[in-house]
């Protein structure tokens, strides 16, 4: 019996949480930290199953299934209202003596709450207490991180909507055009603007796939950047609408050679992966004299009507724009019908 | 050094002498953002420039302002966690400051790439401790005699400090306990959700 208390006091410092069973399920002895929390919960260690319930395995139902899971993991719930969930396993004694032994597995932050847990209820070796430390600085990190990633976020949309650059092809987008226009305008320089549109551009993507596509984009933007000056900006407005602006080059025949040269290099077949892409450019071309100012919207305008112009006189070609040209486009069209 | 280590000289400044003292010491310590982030590393030597500089514009010797700053880590209504944490280490003073031993791997595994300066606790007799720190930043001493000092009183402990500079790098701050049970100290409750 002295051997019997003497093991019970070793049991309380090392499991506070086990108790002892027999097999007919009465309760002998209850570990300190456990009988905290019963006492919390307002119950009387009499019967281990008036305590416990088992909800792992299911089919284990009174003493002799309990015993049979012997040195295995159990599932437990103690308490009645809002029980709390526990990990247990049971160990024999001696002849009809059981501990089993449990731990607050997954609901130790509720436990610690619950029943007013400290740091003595545990013993020294358990790894409660950093558990909770663990979970108190990780959600301190979690949090300082999150915080991080929303700002970041924030920085992510506000840069995008200053960016000037259209991701795909690299060339400058929208806003970019309209930012160097107004700085043209503003110092009244001569300049032109050239319309550029991929014909059959979507037969490729339909037939050969949008990666095909996004290859032959990425081909008229390389095309775009090597015909042309440092100081030209190369715009891609979306799909395959494109639009260069040659700062102070307004003379006809330059800017003629370079649409041709465009036009051009473009009208080869693009190979891709073995097949080969067919396209074709065409173009219109309007320039802005500060002799005879016209708004920059004016002056696209009488850029896409060259281009227009360009595409009804059967593509892959390079049309400047004139004052004559607002009459053309029946002519034109009939020209392109006939053929 | 990492941005957590800045942050808390950004959050004492801020919350002890308002926004205006901060960008005081932005504009001297010639940073080129205002505000560090706690999740980013920043070159190692900001810090120094900041303390530096915080120490100009609250025109105090920069000893005094560490500690102040390590005072200021344990008992502000912000830095609460952190005192949490701390806490944890300890179920009495004593039992506190042998856990300091193992502050820089706790410190790691919650954060893996915060490496705080190691520091070493020495007992010399009943209630004599030295606690060696060995940092890269001079002063790293002061903070931790300003640590200590709040968490004596937290703990309820009647502690005595003293601080000196053994070598560039070694600073130890000398604790003597003269009564174990000097208040009530602040409880502390394992479960309180801080979050």
């Amino acid at each position: 019996m002295n051997d019997l208390e003497d093991f019970t006091a070793v049991l309380d410092a090392l499991c506070p949480l086990h108790l002892m069973v027999d097999e007919l399920g009465a309760i002998h002895h209850v570990g300190p930290t456990l009988c905290k929390i019963l006492k919390t919960e307002g119950m009387v260690p009499g019967n281990f199953w008036g305590v416990l319930k088992v909800q792992r395995p299911r089919s284990v139902v009174g003493m002799p299934g309990l015993i049979a899971q012997t040195g295995k993991r159990l599932h437990l719930a103690l308490g009645c209202a809002n029980p709390i969930e526990m990990k247990g396993v049971l160990v024999p004694l001696s002849a009809g003596q059981f501990i089993v032994n449990l731990s607050l597995s997954m609901s130790v932050v509720d436990a610690v709450q619950r029943y007013a847990l400290t740091s003595t209820d545990f013993p020294p070796t358990d790894l409660t207490i950093d558990m909770l430390y663990m979970i108190e600085a990780k959600t301190a990190a979690l949090q300082a991180s999150s915080k991080l990633n929303h700002r970041l976020a924030g920085a992510k949309v506000a840069a995008e909507e200053k960016a000037q650059t259209d991701t795909l092809t690299g060339l400058k987008n929208r806003r970019a055009m309209d930012l160097a226009l107004d700085r043209l305008h503003s110092w009244n320089s001569p300049y032109t603007v050239m319309s550029l549109d991929l014909d059959f551009f979507k037969a490729v993507n339909d037939t050969l796939g949008h990666a095909a596509g996004d290859h032959v984009l990425q081909t008229m933007a390389k095309v775009l950047l090597e015909e042309t000056r440092d100081d030209d900006i190369a715009v891609r407005l979306g799909g395959d609408e494109f639009t260069l602006i040659l700062p102070h080059m307004t003379d006809p025949k330059t800017v003629d050679g370079v649409a041709s040269r465009i036009i051009a290099r473009l009208s080869a077949p693009i190979p891709f992966h073995g097949q080969m892409c067919h396209v074709a450019v065409s173009a219109g071309s309007a320039a802005f004299d500060p002799k005879r100012p016209l708004s920059r919207e004016a002056v696209q305008e009488q850029a896409d009507a060259a281009l227009y112009a360009s595409k009804r006189a059967g593509r892959a070609r390079h049309t400047a724009f004139s004052g004559d040209l607002h009459e053309a486009p029946l002519a034109a069209s009939t020209e392109t019908a006939t053929r | 050094m990492h941005g957590l280590v800045n942050c808390a000289i950004q959050g004492f400044a801020k919350d002890t002498y308002g926004d205006g003292v901060w960008l005081d010491v932005v504009r001297i310590a010639d940073l080129d953002f205002v505000e560090f982030e706690t999740m980013w590393m920043y070159d190692d030597a900001i810090t120094p420039r900041v303390l530096d500089a915080l120490s100009q514009v609250l025109d105090r010797p920069r000893p005094d302002v560490m500690e102040d700053i390590g005072t200021y880590l344990v008992s502000h209504r912000t830095t609460e966690p952190l005192r949490r944490l701390l806490r944890f280490g300890g179920v009495d003073f004593v039992d506190f400051l042998q856990s300091l031993d193992d502050l820089t791997d706790r410190a790691r595994m919650a954060v893996p790439d915060l490496i705080l300066p190691k520091m070493e606790l020495g007992e010399h007799g009943p209630g004599e401790f030295s606690l060696e720190c060995h940092a890269s930043i001079a002063g790293f001493g002061r903070v931790m005699m300003g640590v200590l000092r709040s968490m004596a009183d937290d703990y309820g402990v009647l502690a005595v400090l003293d601080h000196n500079t053994a070598a560039p790098m070694k600073e130890i701050v000398s604790i003597h306990v003269v009564e174990a049970e000097f208040a009530e100290g602040r409880t502390f409750d394992l479960g309180v959700k801080t979050a």
